[in-house]
């Protein structure tokens, strides 16, 4: 066991500092300009600091798992403010997919251009039918000629506005029992056959859409993975779209965010934090944080040592969620009468406040998690109607 | 960088649990929960044959050198099957006689600590939620004067290490000490009322520090603890539900209890990383240490009290009973809640120790 850095460490940190001091804040200044974060993070991946696990010929750095270094690098470059190189949205889940699924072809033309923000993703999974049911979706591809040609509507779908891509579950062999006739698609959502229809969200944002298919077009080669097997694909989708490292710097950051608040208003005339009430709470959480950051940790050294991490494998969604809800209610708590105010100085926590339930239903449903941990991790007996496949 | 447990440390684990399932299984902790408060002498021998109590004592005073991380791995299966041991209040002790005592006291005690032939505890709490240094009221030097609550197995102690006024000090058993067994909850572990009555006392000449450092080891072993016992709930309730039937299924066929039964597990689990972690940062990560330990404390023992309830209600009447074993991890469970200090305290420590 050894979580410090050790003094080989400091040359490396060294260099990743260097890196940074020569590379960002960018040389006109202008650190929002999408240019410059994609230079950047272009270099970063020159230099084998930012997609370490993407082989170097689909454009990542192709680097040897090391927790110490990705670690110093997350460090330094959220001291320095600088891109994280994070993929946004639910497009992070489509390179690990393409990386365990995908043809030679597929990577090499989807996954370099997701890297630089060229090619935006949404999810397309749930339809107003198929929600925690998700296999009893409806939407249809058949091949026609040398294309999949796609009818039906999917919804829910983060970003689909903004999205240039979607990866796709569709039903392709109707004749087949319900997790067998599905597939798993890549689609260029900018021809004629689709329409997004943004829907508002209970915070009033337009985050998630509806998406409508009419005989709209993929190539056959844009199949992820054998033609009825897309549930398989699927589910190490759901994996990674459950799996710890990038919720946990979230949840730090919240954190943050959350003793900023708690430090700068006033509560019965004295800073929140000082509220022996908030105060505990804070600790609490900070507690259930803790667990989480090292949990997460061990996790991961047992993934790089091929060791068997055991239950909490199933858990960092579910944890994750719980969190938030808790740092918004304490949140909630320190805002105080401002809480119905949505122009006030609690606006950003009161739609974190709503946000948080969102994570209760996005990427499976709590009551979804918990039969996933019930059934794979407990042992306990599946669900008579099917449970969590 | 690596969070894992080596392969040594691994070993360990499979030679103590081998020993707890030979000599520690459930009917035998009933034998001794129900009996006169004593610990079981035997398998504390093989313990300590076994090395546990020498594992953090240093190689050239009889011991294994190691550190609080494998200790405290120990303590984890020692509450996974609620032994009934007085590993805790010795070992703890052990940890403030290497890190405060002399190098007198320390050549003449560690040996025999280490090799279990002298039986140690930590004599810390006087009521009203004193436990800590700077809290303490008693005081004396050479002669020791007051009383110390909730000592535990101070009957059939050798040594007391008392947090005083000004600092630890050192009382053998014998002259001026009278101990009185408390009623405890946890009949695993008793607990006893310490009375000093001019007791000969050597002071232990540990800085502010070492002393605070002594505490923190503490609190780590009993959050280790609290783990154990959490994790054994867990799997305990789990298994009921899997051949308990009620309608026809195995009641863990059952949403409901399904998904209890998945919320206790995502509470225990994650805690597992933060004790290593605090185990781990007492050894390397010295000034993360005595945050990291309040933290494990505090979040630990919570979730373990709350499991055992949870544990109840999932074994329903059966689990009310005094013939099963959810009311001896219940027990122990209000030991690691209480001992030290309320997790409240803990984590407004915490919130001051992050600088909060």
């Amino acid at each position: 066991m050894d979580l410090g850095f050790g003094p080989e460490f400091d040359g490396f940190r060294a260099e990743v500092k260097q890196f940074l001091a020569e590379n960002w804040p960018p040389a006109d200044g202008d650190y929002k300009s999408k240019e410059n974060e994609r230079r950047f993070v272009l270099a970063a991946i020159d230099r084998g600091y930012l997609h370490r696990a993407v082989p170097k010929r689909f454009g990542g750095s192709e680097q040897a798992p090391d927790i110490a270094r990705a670690e110093i690098i997350r460090e330094e470059f959220t001291k320095a403010r600088a891109p994280s190189g994070r993929i946004p949205g639910t497009g992070k889940l489509v390179v690990p997919t393409l990386l365990e699924w995908g043809t030679e072809e597929q990577c090499a033309e989807f996954i370099a251009r997701t890297l630089t923000g060229e090619m935006r993703w949404a999810q397309g999974f749930s339809e107003p039918n198929a929600g925690s049911d998700l296999a009893s979706l409806r939407t249809r591809a058949e091949l026609v000629g040398d294309e999949w040609v796609i009818n039906g509507q999917k919804i829910w779908s983060t970003g689909a506005d903004r999205a240039t891509h979607m990866f796709m579950l569709v039903r392709t062999e109707p004749d087949a029992g319900k997790h067998d006739g599905i597939s798993y698609l890549l689609v260029d959502l900018r021809q004629p056959g689709v329409t997004v229809r943004p829907l508002q969200q209970m915070t009033r944002l337009p985050e998630f859409c509806e998406v409508f298919f009419d005989d709209a077009r993929t190539p056959a080669g844009n199949l992820v993975g054998e033609r009825g097997k897309g549930w398989y694909v699927t589910r190490s989708t759901l994996k990674h779209e459950r799996s710890g490292i990038g919720g946990l710097t979230w949840s730090l950051s919240m954190m943050r965010d959350l003793l900023k608040l708690a430090r700068e208003t006033q509560r019965n005339g004295k800073p929140a934090i000082e509220d022996p009430r908030i105060r505990t709470e804070l600790a609490a959480i900070d507690g259930q944080l803790m667990s989480l950051t090292y949990s997460t940790y061990r996790a991961t050294s047992h993934a790089v040592h091929d060791r068997d991490v055991g239950s909490f494998s199933t858990m960092p969604k579910l944890y994750m969620t719980d969190l938030a809800q808790r740092i918004g209610k304490l949140a909630r708590d320190i805002v105080g009468d401002d809480f119905v105010d949505m122009s006030g100085p609690g606006k950003k926590w009161i739609e974190r406040f709503m946000i948080s339930l969102s994570m209760s239903i996005a990427g499976g449903t709590s009551n979804i998690q918990r039969n996933l941990i019930a059934e794979r991790s407990l042992g306990l007996p599946r669900d008579a109607r099917g449970g969590s496949k | 960088m690596n969070f894992l447990l080596s392969d040594e440390q691994l070993a360990l684990l499979d030679a103590l649990r081998g020993l707890l399932q030979d000599k520690c299984d459930p009917r035998h902790v009933h034998e001794i929960f129900d009996g006169d408060g004593s610990y079981d002498a035997g398998l504390w021998q093989a313990i300590c044959e076994m090395g546990i109590p020498a594992i953090m004592v240093p190689e050239e005073l009889g011991g294994l050198g190691l550190k609080l991380i494998d200790l405290a791995i120990a303590a984890e299966l020692v509450g996974e099957y609620a032994a009934p041991v007085p590993l805790f209040g010795h070992c703890a002790a052990t940890i403030a006689v290497a890190l405060c005592g002399s190098a007198a006291q320390r050549e003449r005690w560690l040996p025999k600590l280490a090799s279990g032939e002298a039986l140690a505890t930590l004599a810390l709490g006087e009521g009203d939620s004193r436990w800590l240094p700077g809290e303490w009221e008693i005081a004396g030097e050479a002669r020791l004067n007051g009383k110390k609550r909730f000592v535990p197995h101070g009957l059939e102690a050798d040594l007391f290490i008392v947090g005083t006024a000004s600092g630890l000090v050192l009382v053998e058993k014998g002259e001026g000490v009278a101990v009185e067994r408390l009623d405890g909850a946890d009949r695993t572990r008793s607990l006893d009322t310490v009375t000093f009555a001019d007791a000969p006392a050597e002071p232990m000449p540990g800085d502010e520090a070492s002393v605070a450092r002594s505490i923190d080891a503490a609190a780590v072993l009993l959050a280790a603890d609290a783990f154990g016992g959490a994790n054994h709930c867990v799997e305990m309730s789990v298994e009921y539900a899997k051949v308990r039937e009620q309608y026809g299924a195995p009641i863990g066929s059952f949403q409901g209890l399904k998904h209890q039964l998945s919320n206790m597990a995502l509470a225990v689990e994650p805690g597992r990383g933060l004790y290593w972690y605090a185990a781990h940062a007492w050894d390397e990560l010295p000034e993360k240490a005595r945050h990291a330990a309040a933290q494990a404390k505090a979040h630990l023992t919570d979730i373990y009290l709350q499991a055992t309830r949870d544990t109840v209600e999932a074994h329903g009447g059966i689990g009310f009973t005094w013939e099963h074993d959810t009311h001896i991890y219940m027990k122990r469970a209000m030991l690691d809640w209480a001992w030290l200090g309320q997790p409240e305290k803990h984590r407004l420590r915490a919130a001051d120790l992050a600088g909060w």
